[in-house]
């Protein structure tokens, strides 16, 4: 597969592998923010393979894992009303709300769909005028401009049966949040690079600035990953904190301006809570009020009770680095794949269905 | 099948005049339109002298150890590039008895027909049964057909069974395999499930992406022919994939397995969907594909047999069965690093970044 083996080379990996153990002289932690990059670590058996001083902490940037459980409840109640086709990208079909998750509920009959584009919930709209179509829109910047494009297409078509579930959520407040904890102790960062390439790196120089990390906006093949590995731990040991751009085929500085606009036409910035986390200011985006019919939250009155997160779950501190899946009391225990207590344990993403799965634990 | 074997079929075996264009609840009644469906055509294609008796069931005669297995065919959507249920439904189980070391000799066939079915989707699924029938030497000899209320089943999902004679010199059980086999996967991975993705609402993709299906049972019987009891086990990894069910031998014989992924064969275009849709082409789900264990004596000469078949010609020995981490597949990735191969907690599912 061309323009994607060269990034899986064994023999630059070693060459790169080798060159980071010959850089460190002392233990860092790096953050990789983004759960493609755990995946592709994880995958590609990388963490094992560097050297014992640098320790990855896979951070909060699971989509899947951080779509607060109100909305997923949202989702399903939506899902289960006669009218709506409810829409989804796959992998959010499995997480569990507070009583079922939208697998569940597509088997109870609601009518859910896996789509791979949020166009094709516009279509599916425009040759079901009877129904409610509704896409969840779930994602980081990266997915932002699909689903604004979406509802840009709907609204050009006059569409009046298509609105989004929104529950965008951004990275550099995540990244401020994790550094403003007193308990956690990230030395740096790699930045996700298919974030960057829709937003560009400038948001990032007021975070080294401020906390004094370096940030490599990174790629997600093997070799980017080890590349930008070893770009964070040259800055650290060369005492440096700046923003460096290792996915430089794909990321420009400015990002694409294009769908930047896109994104600013239909979403606004506001708070947002993160599963696991916290409420974390200016960290997601809303649609903004022009596009009121095709915001889900506002087309449907929806009222269930707010549930609550299982108390046992100390997905904060996972995703803060504070704490190690294994250090969980349930990991493994209560806390499984197919029965996730919480965020991290409910996509192959998040750091404790990664480290589950990679410790070879076997479901019972 | 290829679309020319579609097309050379049903020319020589054209859809009879019918008063009925699609096929309703009163057809699986058992009264007069039951057998007007099956009298328009359905007796004939599959005729031979066993189901040409038309008794409650079939008489046959066989003197052996035999192989018995059964399977359902559910698959969404009906039609796919490369095949369709009903040659999916005759392969199926026509490998699993292959599996066993065994010749498919007979299969049982049952229709759960949703009301609305197209008498031509329906024609076009037989004439695909009866292909496949005789490319894999096996007899239609009793079957049934019920048809459901609309809304009540997927447009159509077959059931077969299938019983077979197991080879005098094969010895094929998971208790067989020993520390030091080989693996040997005997093709490309994946391309079965990726077929069907390509063609699902909302996920379509343009590819020339074709399912593998197709009958294994000549090749299987070919290769213990040859090398009899140092086939230690056979296998088909059709849901699940690959890495479900050497995880599921692993714990179940207390083996370790070390895989190699740049070993894996798999073909460009299946790999650039999977990696498109972030799915595993380890856990996709194939059709015409199996894995032996084998002693590594005869590994290259296994190998290079099921080589020279045209459902072997990308087989590769992917990996081996090592008295390490017993219970345990290790796959050693593309760039050596190391991972544990696990499970899934259910479907894999396409995912958003």
């Amino acid at each position: 597969m061309k323009y994607m083996s060269e990034y899986r080379d064994p023999e630059l990996a070693k060459q790169y592998l080798k060159e980071i153990k010959n850089t460190v002289t002392q233990d860092w932690k790096i953050m990789e923010v983004c759960g493609g990059q755990t995946h592709t670590l994880v995958k590609n058996g990388i963490i094992d393979m560097l050297p014992k001083e640098v320790e990855m902490i896979h951070g909060p940037g699971c989509p899947v894992c951080v779509t607060p459980l109100h909305l997923i409840d949202k989702a399903i109640y939506l899902a289960l009303e006669e009218k709506v086709i409810l829409c989804s990208f796959g992998d959010m079909l499995r997480v569990p709300g507070a009583e079922k998750s939208l697998l569940e509920a597509k088997a109870e009959g609601g009518d859910i769909r896996i789509l791979y584009s949020p166009l094709e919930a516009v279509k599916i709209a425009e040759s079901n005028p009877d129904k409610e179509v509704v896409f969840f829109a779930v994602g980081f910047e990266t997915t932002a401009p699909a689903n604004a494009l979406s509802v840009i297409h709907a609204h050009r078509k006059n569409l009046k049966n298509y609105s989004i579930l929104a529950s965008h959520v951004l990275v550099p407040p995540a990244i401020e949040n994790v550094m403003e904890d007193p308990d956690s102790h990230i030395d740096g960062f790699l930045a996700a690079g298919h974030v960057c390439t829709i937003m560009g790196n400038l948001e990032y120089y007021p975070l080294v600035e401020k906390y004094k990390v370096p940030i490599v906006v990174t790629g997600f093949e093997p070799l980017d990953i080890l590349q930008g590995i070893l770009m964070v731990v040259r800055q650290l040991e060369a005492k440096k904190a700046e923003v460096e751009n290792q996915y430089v085929r794909i990321v420009r500085e400015e990002g694409n301006l294009e769908a930047q606009k896109m994104i600013y036409d239909v979403f606004e910035i506001t708070d947002r809570l993160w599963r696991g986390m916290e409420v974390i200011p200016m960290s997601g985006y809303k649609v903004k009020d022009k596009y009121a019919d095709f915001d889900a939250t506002i087309k449907f009155k929806v009222h269930i009770p707010e549930a609550e997160e299982n108390q046992d779950c100390i997905a904060g501190e996972i995703m803060k680095g504070i704490k190690k899946p294994v250090q969980c009391p349930e990991f493994g225990k209560k806390c499984k794949p197919t029965n996730p207590l919480g965020a991290p344990m409910v996509s192959s993403e998040g750091a404790c269905a990664a480290y589950f799965h990679y410790s070879g634990l076997v479901e019972a | 099948m290829s679309e020319n074997n579609f097309v050379k079929m049903k020319l020589s075996c054209p859809m009879p005049k019918l008063d009925f264009d699609v096929i309703t609840l009163g057809h699986g009644s058992g009264g007069v339109l039951t057998n007007q469906l099956l009298d328009s055509g359905v007796f004939d294609l599959l005729s031979n002298e066993i189901l040409d008796e038309r008794s409650d069931g079939a008489h046959i005669e066989m003197n052996g150890k035999l192989a018995f297995s059964t399977d359902s065919f559910i698959v969404s959507p009906i039609f796919f590039p490369g095949g369709n249920i009903g040659e999916l439904a005759v392969n199926g189980t026509v490998n699993d008895i292959a599996m066993c070391g065994a010749t498919p000799k007979y299969l049982s066939l049952s229709f759960i027909i949703e009301e609305g079915l197209k008498m031509t989707e329906f024609w076009d699924i037989l004439i695909s049964i009866k292909y496949a029938c005789e490319k894999a030497g096996v007899s239609v000899v009793t079957g049934d057909t019920k048809v459901v209320e609309k809304g009540k089943g997927d447009k159509i999902f077959i059931n077969t069974t299938g019983i077979g004679l197991i080879h005098p010199q094969a010895n094929i059980s998971e208790k067989n395999i020993a520390i030091g086999d080989k693996i040997i996967l005997s093709g490309n991975l994946a391309s079965h499930g990726m077929a069907i993705m390509s063609v699902r609402e909302g996920l379509e993709f343009e590819s020339e992406i074709r399912s593998d299906t197709t009958n294994l049972n000549h090749l299987t019987i070919g290769l213990i022919e040859n090398f009899g009891n140092e086939i230690h086990h056979l296998t088909d990894p059709t849901r699940g994939g690959v890495a479900t069910v050497l995880k599921e031998i692993a714990v179940a014989s207390k083996i370790g397995v070390e895989l190699k992924q740049t070993l894996l064969p798999i073909d460009n275009q299946v790999e650039g969907a999977c990696e498109l849709l972030g799915l595993d082409p380890l856990y996709v789900a194939n059709e015409g594909l199996f894995l032996s264990f084998v002693s590594p004596a005869i590994a290259d000469d296994f190998l290079l047999q099921l080589r020279n078949d045209v459902n072997g010609f990308n087989a590769a020995i992917i990996g081996e069965v090592v008295a390490d981490h017993p219970k345990q597949v290790i796959l050693e990735s593309s760039i050596g690093g190391k991972r544990v191969i696990s499970m899934l907690p259910g479907e894999q599912l396409p995912r958003i970044c």
